[in-house]
């Protein structure tokens, strides 16, 4: 129970939280002050009612021949008579001696001519009591003559709970309005909220444009630093992928020129040990560059699978360009390299990286695969994915199983005399699995040999 | 078997010395042991008892202690002797309703008393069971050949022609003595100017003051007197074997109608057992058709249907006529009109 004293989490809950309470707060002092003004009338009513009685009485009071004459109408005590039957008591007084009524019964203070009232105990019952007094006079003396009625409050006890009961029910409802509108204020404010995250949430990958959509002014400063967010972003992600085109530039190129004086330099080099030694430098430089090749295409991959860009890509087209690029390498080392596609498959895909998996993939058939074997690379449509599929004839995976070699940086055991980073698994998974697709590696059945499958769903 | 109880139970000599006077004292024994349910009451014994035996066919084992005195002696026993009774039942409706309003009576609510009008209890105190006009029974024998008066000032005018035939022949309550008689008086000198006038005609006819209405109707129907004024109609109604002698007559100008009531004084020593004889007398005196018994009931209905009734309201402008100084008043008053000298 600790939290209810801590202000909740959640904006509804906290201004329907708060919004309640107010409404609890103002039905509680409309409920009092209702209840006491109903009150203060009935009272009131009450008195008048006695006033009138007594003053009734005090009419009807006369000296007749030097003698007190009181002739108490009829109407002085029916006028009384209430749906609550209460009880009446009177008193008339003569210079404060008792002339007829209840002589027990005590009189309210009065103020000059106007009526007097108090609230006694009388009787065992609580008793509104007016006094009224007159001054008449006997031959020639004053006399004080004072008239006073009283009665129990039965009826004003009926009026107040009648008018408790509807008073309740007022607060209750204005209380139970006030908390729905609370509710649903709560639910406005929140869904504002709620619109504008789904707005943010449903753009695409690279949809960096500031948000411009109508928010309440409360939310207005929200709303700019998440665009200013969006801008910061933005420019950070370009950034990136200037740094990485400029990197793979500016390491690339000065690889390329070393590796080109070094074949020089061998050429003109006939002393045994320093051409060993010029062929352990080229080895170096190949190494380095496939690296920081493979290191910037994972980068890439990295970046753009994030946020896909997805475009149809004609992956026959696509992968019969790749292998006609790379035809001139696996020449290089009298490789059959063959490609049959079926007809126009059609994926959703970002082509950059389709392009970057396929070649790291077909690289490595190239490279790990002994010279003058056969590379079969087969493009097919089974069910609803396009499946590549690269079979060469060569060393094929470990026994120990090939389901690791995804891993970043995993290499074969049986790979240690080929050059090699061990990104090239693991791009083209990455891009699979960004895709949607799969990656899928085993050797051959029945042969030499390793079998890449690399599949996307179709359109 | 009513006179056999009667017989037996008739012990009014029998009575021990009280401040207050009983006229009639009779005890209904039950055939079981139980309760004993005092009763104070001013209706006569012999139009009561129907209820006391029904009320003892229903409740076996509580017997009734039936004491019958005129109105004013109840409050005199409840207030100033402080006679222990568990009922006590009233034709005053203005001092059953001082009763009440002074605290001396015990509420009492039951389903039959939830049943009652509002305008026929108060305070959950007073209960009324009847509704009785006020009769004026003449004697068929002496308004032979004289048309009936149908209102009061018919009366008047029958009166000032013949004062040869009715002299000292006008029977009406002393106020003085009996509450019923004063109650009556009151309200119809609060309804019409008129009763004034006829009080000033019969105070000039030497009138013949009576404690009781049977008395009255037993006079009236001997011919010892022509004309009863203010008589209970309800009485007069119960005496079929009188009906050859005398005309009841219920007043054309006003009829004052009286709430026969009965309370719980606080001394009650069984108000449960007196609860159970209010729900008895609410359930056949008020609801049930009250042929069969001597208080007719008069339902309102025909209250409303009749516009001459005036039902005596049972609230606190009946305390009125009970101060002190305004009684006095008005004995002075009645006494002026009433009681003339010669």
């Amino acid at each position: 129970m600790r939290r209810a004293f801590h202000a909740p989490r959640s904006i509804r809950r906290r201004l329907t939280l708060q919004l309640v309470t107010g409404a609890a707060l103002i039905a509680l002092v409309l409920f009092v002050i209702v209840f006491n003004f109903a009150r203060q009338i009935g009272s009131e009513s009450q008195d008048r009612i006695l006033a009138a009685s007594a003053a009734s009485i005090l009419d009807e009071t006369s000296v007749i021949s030097g003698r007190i004459a009181i002739d108490i109408p009829y109407s002085a005590f029916s006028m009384l008579d209430n749906a609550s039957d209460d009880r009446v008591f009177y008193r008339i007084t003569r210079d404060g001696a008792g002339l007829t009524g209840y002589d027990d019964l005590p009189a309210a203070a009065q103020a000059g001519a106007a009526p007097g009232f108090d609230t006694v105990r009388f009787r065992g019952e609580d008793l509104r009591v007016a006094t009224l007094s007159r001054r008449l006079s006997i031959g020639g003396t004053p006399v004080q003559i004072a008239v006073t009625v009283g009665q129990t409050r039965d009826a004003l006890a009926d009026v107040l709970s009648r008018i408790l009961r509807v008073t309740v029910i007022l607060g209750i409802g204005f209380f139970a309005a006030s908390a729905m509108l609370a509710v649903l204020a709560g639910q406005s404010t929140a869904n504002s909220l709620r619109r504008l995250a789904g707005s943010v949430s449903r753009r695409g990958p690279q949809d960096l444009r500031p948000v411009v959509a109508e928010v309440p002014s409360e939310m207005r400063p929200l709303v700019a630093s998440l665009n200013s967010l969006i801008a910061r972003l933005s420019t950070a992600l370009t950034r990136t992928e200037d740094f990485i085109a400029e990197a793979a530039h500016r390491v690339r190129t000065p690889l390329a020129t070393v590796r080109a004086h070094a074949e020089n330099t061998l050429r003109r080099v006939d002393k045994e040990e320093n051409r060993v030694a010029l062929r352990e430098m080229i080895r170096a430089i190949d190494e380095s560059s496939r690296a920081a090749g493979q290191l910037l295409d994972h980068a890439m991959v990295s970046i753009r699978a994030d946020q896909l860009d997805l475009s149809p890509v004609a992956l026959n087209a696509l992968v019969g360009e790749l292998v006609d690029r790379l035809r001139p390498v696996a020449d290089l080392k009298d490789m059959d390299l063959r490609y049959r596609g079926d007809g126009p498959l059609e994926i959703l895909g970002d082509p950059i990286l389709i392009q970057n998996a396929v070649r790291n993939l077909l690289d490595n058939a190239i490279k790990y695969a002994p010279a003058d074997t056969p590379i079969r690379v087969t493009l097919t449509h089974q069910g609803r994915s396009a499946v590549l599929t690269i079979q060469d004839e060569g060393i094929g995976f470990p026994e120990s199983g090939a389901a690791h070699l995804t891993g970043r940086f995993a290499r074969g055991e049986n790979a240690a005399g080929v050059i090699g980073s061990g990104l090239g698994l693991t791009i083209a998974d990455e891009v699979a699995r960004a895709h949607h697709g799969k990656l899928t590696v085993a050797n051959t059945q029945g042969g030499p040999g390793a079998c890449v499958r690399l599949s996307f769903p179709l359109r | 078997m009513r006179t056999l109880i009667l017989s037996l139970a008739l012990t009014l000599l029998a009575l021990p010395l009280r401040a207050y006077e009983v006229e009639e004292h009779v005890r209904f024994p039950s055939e079981r042991a139980g309760p004993e349910l005092r009763v104070i009451s001013t209706a006569d014994v012999d139009l009561f008892t129907p209820f006391i035996l029904g009320f003892q066919a229903r409740n076996p084992g509580i017997s009734v202690d039936y004491y019958m005195v005129s109105s004013s002696e109840i409050e005199i026993a409840l207030t100033e002797d402080g006679a222990q009774f568990d009922l006590a039942i009233s034709s005053a409706m203005d001092q059953q309703l001082r009763l009440a309003n002074d605290g001396l009576v015990q509420s009492y609510r039951s389903t039959a008393t939830a049943s009652l009008p509002t305008w026929a209890r108060w305070r959950d105190r007073v209960f009324a069971f009847t509704q009785e006009p006020a009769a004026i029974v003449l004697s068929r024998a002496d308004f032979e050949g004289l048309p009936l008066p149908r209102t009061r000032q018919d009366l008047i005018t029958a009166l000032r022609e013949h004062p040869e035939r009715f002299q000292g022949r006008i029977g009406t309550y002393d106020v003085r003595e009996s509450g019923l008689g004063y109650l009556f008086a009151t309200q119809d000198g609060r309804s019409s100017e008129t009763f004034w006038r006829l009080t000033q005609v019969i105070g000039g006819l030497g009138p013949r003051l009576y404690c009781c209405s049977s008395d009255m109707i037993e006079d009236t129907a001997s011919g010892r007197i022509a004309v009863a004024y203010n008589v209970l109609g309800s009485y007069a109604q119960a005496r079929e074997d009188l009906h050859d002698r005398i005309h009841v007559i219920a007043p054309e100008d006003f009829t004052t109608v009286l709430m026969r009531t009965v309370v719980i004084p606080v001394a009650a020593e069984q108000p449960a057992a007196a609860g159970l004889f209010i729900d008895h007398l609410i359930e056949n005196v008020w609801f049930e058709d009250s042929g069969r018994f001597a208080f007719p009931g008069i339902t309102s209905d025909s209250l409303t249907e009749n516009a001459s009734l005036r039902p005596i309201q049972l609230g606190p402008g009946l305390l009125v006529y009970l101060d002190r100084l305004k009684r006095q008043q008005f004995m002075e008053e009645w006494e002026a009109a009433m009681v003339q000298p010669g």
